[in-house]
């Protein structure tokens, strides 16, 4: 058995942001199912928003006018005092990146370079051309380096342990020597990332299941709002590849086959920077219209850089660029892009509070994993990378507050090692001979019902067609196998595990979109159009029952001085 | 409809842990459709055919450096290759050279890590923390802007023919992240920490044969670096000749 006063669980931002914070005090393990650098922030493009004012254009900007933008662009559901906390820490979090070695882009000045991003009413995003999280990544990686935290890298998380309301810890398998390890721990932090491959359209890395969300949820933590699914307005054909909204932001239009910039009829203000889940509602909308192209990969719109001209394109988004090239044979210098909406972000996670607490005892959660809310129904871009990072730093600091005011003692090691002997009867069974049925089947046909059905546009018929699926599919994973009983690198075995808890995060989604009778942020139903706060400004909470169904309740949203309005653009 | 070509894949297949392995070729013929990406066929052939296949990947997108491996005899990564890239309908598949392999083109990427390790890779300040960013000028950030791209995918790592012969070289990565931080106007790391390179197993023992330089897929020039830390390196010994260093750690 492994200890450690604190485990962390993910390699990304808010993983190595807790780590940092924490292992000078503690005793402190990270364990990634890949290299930390691996992990999917380092995908994030186009920066991230703090109210530094260095743009000519934001010298009045402020920490509250990003904070009200936030909750504007949440539709309401975000929890006010925490989308204050992380727009305020946002500034000081940006500074401190930089003070690590962070190469942001400059102004010409020497300043933190920012760029306007949609939903936003100054441009307040901080980037380092089109691979900010790409740096930031490396940059907190460098530093735990520098601080020496104990990474265990590949080692896959199978169970979280959680008896008599207090977290013990995690059954672990370390994918390069194939051994089951019980890692005890008094506190134990997800920051596991999204569910975004849950769609089969995503712009997430494949690695991105949602299984930490999963998990938790199949141990008895209550998941919050996750229903709510972002749409990315450009992904790149085929491979659903994102195309920044730094695009948009350095200003790149939206044209549809008639070589029309639609925006101006549905948004003429904010044009192609409006919000994401209204751009991807305007595009699905040109395209289910008869106004997209028509492709073998699929239907799409263009995005055009060309006006631009090739040197901002190369000086400002040379990643997008050779994405293009490379996966499309597109140069965006000379040719439009095709893109269409795809899956992007996971709005709804574990439900924690501004301290990530769950309320479990020693069980935190942070980042695109949870759902404190600060994104509520709609994440601003440019918000997601800023989470990451402030809310690592907060749960540290929650963390060693509770450790220091009333110490956790080790937990007792016979929930682990009972954990352990059950995960070690099931990866048997799994391999048992005549078990047809195969996770990736399963896997495809949930992605591609979740696309469909529980997408952009949402109708009670299709939730509950798609809820139909999903319960198919839970029934044939009983039948599920894998072909080789080797534990090291059986990337087949650990899909397979994995499979569980993405059919439940899937469960969770569907019954909160089926039960919410309104269209707000993401959510849009078609058979209920409009925002209903009468009913509706709430939470949706998902837990698991002793039946082993999700049963949902709802909390209040936290307002403290935004009163939801009408949200135009 | 678009119509499918039929491709032979074969892959090099090992698995260090069973003593009755030997490396050999696996044959698998798969239909692919045009545009397809060779990650995107090993994941159908891990899922259709062969589920005990081996291969790392996370982003498929060409910004993680998971899947770095040998490609109809070229380093670069699965994700970012078109199978119809070559002009051939068979593809070779192999692990990155220079390492231990522990199970088919899974390689064990510890000694990469470790020199990575090795060379301080952050910056390294001594003066006061300001309140607010550390200017740096638009000509000073493009100056470490290559290195800066390096995905870590070890591609240059596979391509090296020093290490192919002396495995304790520092390597072509950690060379390249050294000097993104030398070269950024914000480190003050002292000159004489350099001094860790001066020998045969560090930045002396470089052939400059840009092999590294090939191989890389983020444009990254890793022999520039190796140079760039030469120079300082011979700059600073002649400074300390003259009495002139500035600094010693």
């Amino acid at each position: 058995m492994l200890n450690h006063d604190i485990l962390i669980v993910g390699g990304g931002l808010t993983g190595l942001r807790a780590a940092v914070g924490l292992c000078d005090r503690f005793d402190v393990g990270l364990i990634s199912k890949v290299y930390p650098t691996r992990s999917h922030s380092i995908a994030a493009q186009g920066g991230l928003n703090a109210a530094l004012t260095n743009n000519p254009e934001s010298r009045d900007d402020s920490w509250e006018k990003h904070t009200f933008d936030t909750i504007k662009g949440s539709d309401y559901l975000a929890d006010q005092d925490a989308a204050e906390i992380m727009c305020k820490e946002g500034i000081k979090i940006v500074y401190e990146m930089e003070h690590w070695g962070c190469p942001f882009s400059r102004f010409p000045d020497g300043t933190i370079a920012q760029r306007p991003f949609g939903g936003a009413g100054y441009p307040r995003t901080c980037y380092s051309a089109d691979i900010t999280g790409h740096v930031l990544l490396n940059t907190l990686y460098e530093r735990a380096v520098a601080k020496g935290v104990k990474i265990y890298p590949e080692w896959f998380v199978t169970s979280l342990c959680i008896e008599e309301g207090l977290c013990h810890g995690v059954i672990a398998l370390d994918t390069q020597k194939g051994s089951l390890i019980p890692v005890r721990a008094k506190v134990t932090f997800f920051g596991t990332g999204g569910y975004g491959r849950v769609f089969q359209q995503s712009t997430n890395a494949l690695i991105n299941t949602g299984g930490g969300i999963g998990m938790a949820y199949k141990a008895g933590v209550p998941l919050k709002d996750m229903e709510f699914v972002q749409f990315h307005p450009t992904t790149l054909i085929g491979t659903n590849i994102l195309m920044s909204e730094a695009c948009r932001g350095e200003g790149a239009y939206l044209a549809n086959n008639q070589g029309e910039r639609f925006m101006q009829r549905y948004v003429p203000t904010a044009m192609e920077l409006a919000p994401r889940d209204i751009v991807s509602r305007c595009i699905q909308t040109e395209i289910n219209e008869g106004r997209g192209f028509d492709h073998p990969l699929g239907k799409y719109v263009h995005l055009d850089l060309r006006h631009l001209g090739a040197k901002k394109i190369l000086e400002r988004l040379p990643g997008i660029r050779n994405i293009s090239i490379d996966f499309l044979g597109v140069d965006p210098i000379t040719d439009p892009i095709p893109i269409q909406p795809g899956q992007h972000y996971s709005m709804g996670g574990i439900d924690v509070n501004a301290r990530c607490a769950s309320d479990v005892r020693g069980f935190y959660a942070g980042g695109e994993c949870s759902c404190v809310s600060v994104h509520g129904a709609n994440r601003l871009g440019g918000n997601s990378l800023l989470e990451t990072i402030v809310f690592g730093k907060l749960a540290a600091q929650a963390i060693d507050e509770d450790m220091t005011k009333s110490p956790l003692p080790l937990p007792d090691e016979k929930p682990l090692l009972r954990m352990q002997e059950a995960m070690e009867a099931k990866i048997r069974r799994l391999t048992e001979p005549g078990r047809g049925e195969k996770a990736y089947k399963i896997h495809a046909e949930l992605g591609v019902t979740m696309t469909e059905k529980v997408g952009i546009f949402r109708t009670r018929k299709n939730l509950d067609e798609a809820l139909q699926v999903l319960i198919g599919l839970k029934e044939r994973y009983r039948q599920v196998g894998v072909s080789s009983a080797v534990r090291y690198m059986n990337y087949e075995l650990i899909n397979t595990l994995e499979q569980e808890y993405v059919l439940e995060v899937a469960h969770t989604i569907i019954l909160g979109a089926i039960l919410r009778e309104e269209s707000r942020g993401a959510h849009f139903r078609l058979d209920f159009k409009t925002r209903n706060d009468q009913d509706w400004l709430k939470h949706t909470i998902a837990r698991i029952g002793p039946d082993g169904e999700p049963a949902i309740s709802f909390k209040e949203v936290i307002m403290t001085r935004y009163q939801p309005m009408e949200r135009k653009y | 409809m678009i119509k499918a070509n039929a491709y032979t894949f074969k892959i090099l297949r090992y698995d260090a842990q069973d003593p009755q392995s030997e490396p050999c070729f696996a044959t698998y013929r798969i239909n692919v459709i045009p545009g397809l990406t060779v990650l995107a066929v090993l994941n159908r052939i891990r899922d259709e055919i062969d589920g005990t296949l081996a291969f790392r990947s996370s982003c498929r997108s060409a910004v993680c450096g998971s899947c770095a491996m040998v490609i109809n005899g070229k380093l670069d990564l699965a994700c970012r290759t078109q199978v119809s890239a070559f002009n051939t309908d068979t593809i070779i598949l192999e692990p990155l050279p220079n390492f231990e392999v522990i199970r088919d083109l899974v390689v064990d990427m510890t000694p990469f890590w470790r020199m990575y390790d090795k060379i301080q890779p952050y910056l390294i300040r001594h003066s006061p923390v300001p309140e607010k960013e550390i200017l740096q000028s638009e000509a000073e950030r493009l100056r470490i802007d290559q290195y800066v791209n390096c995905i870590l995918c070890a591609c240059c790592y596979g391509a090296c023919p020093v290490l192919a012969r002396e495995p304790d070289y520092i390597g072509p990565a950690a060379a390249a992240k050294l000097e993104r931080f030398v070269l950024d106007s914000r480190d003050e790391r002292p000159a004489g920490v350099l001094e860790i390179l001066n020998n045969e197993k560090g930045v002396w023992a470089c052939d400059t044969l840009f092999r590294c330089i090939d191989a890389c897929p983020k444009e990254v020039r890793p022999t520039d670096a190796i140079v760039g830390l030469r120079k300082a390196i011979v700059k600073n010994r002649f400074q300390k000749m003259l009495g002139k260093a500035k600094d010693e750690a």
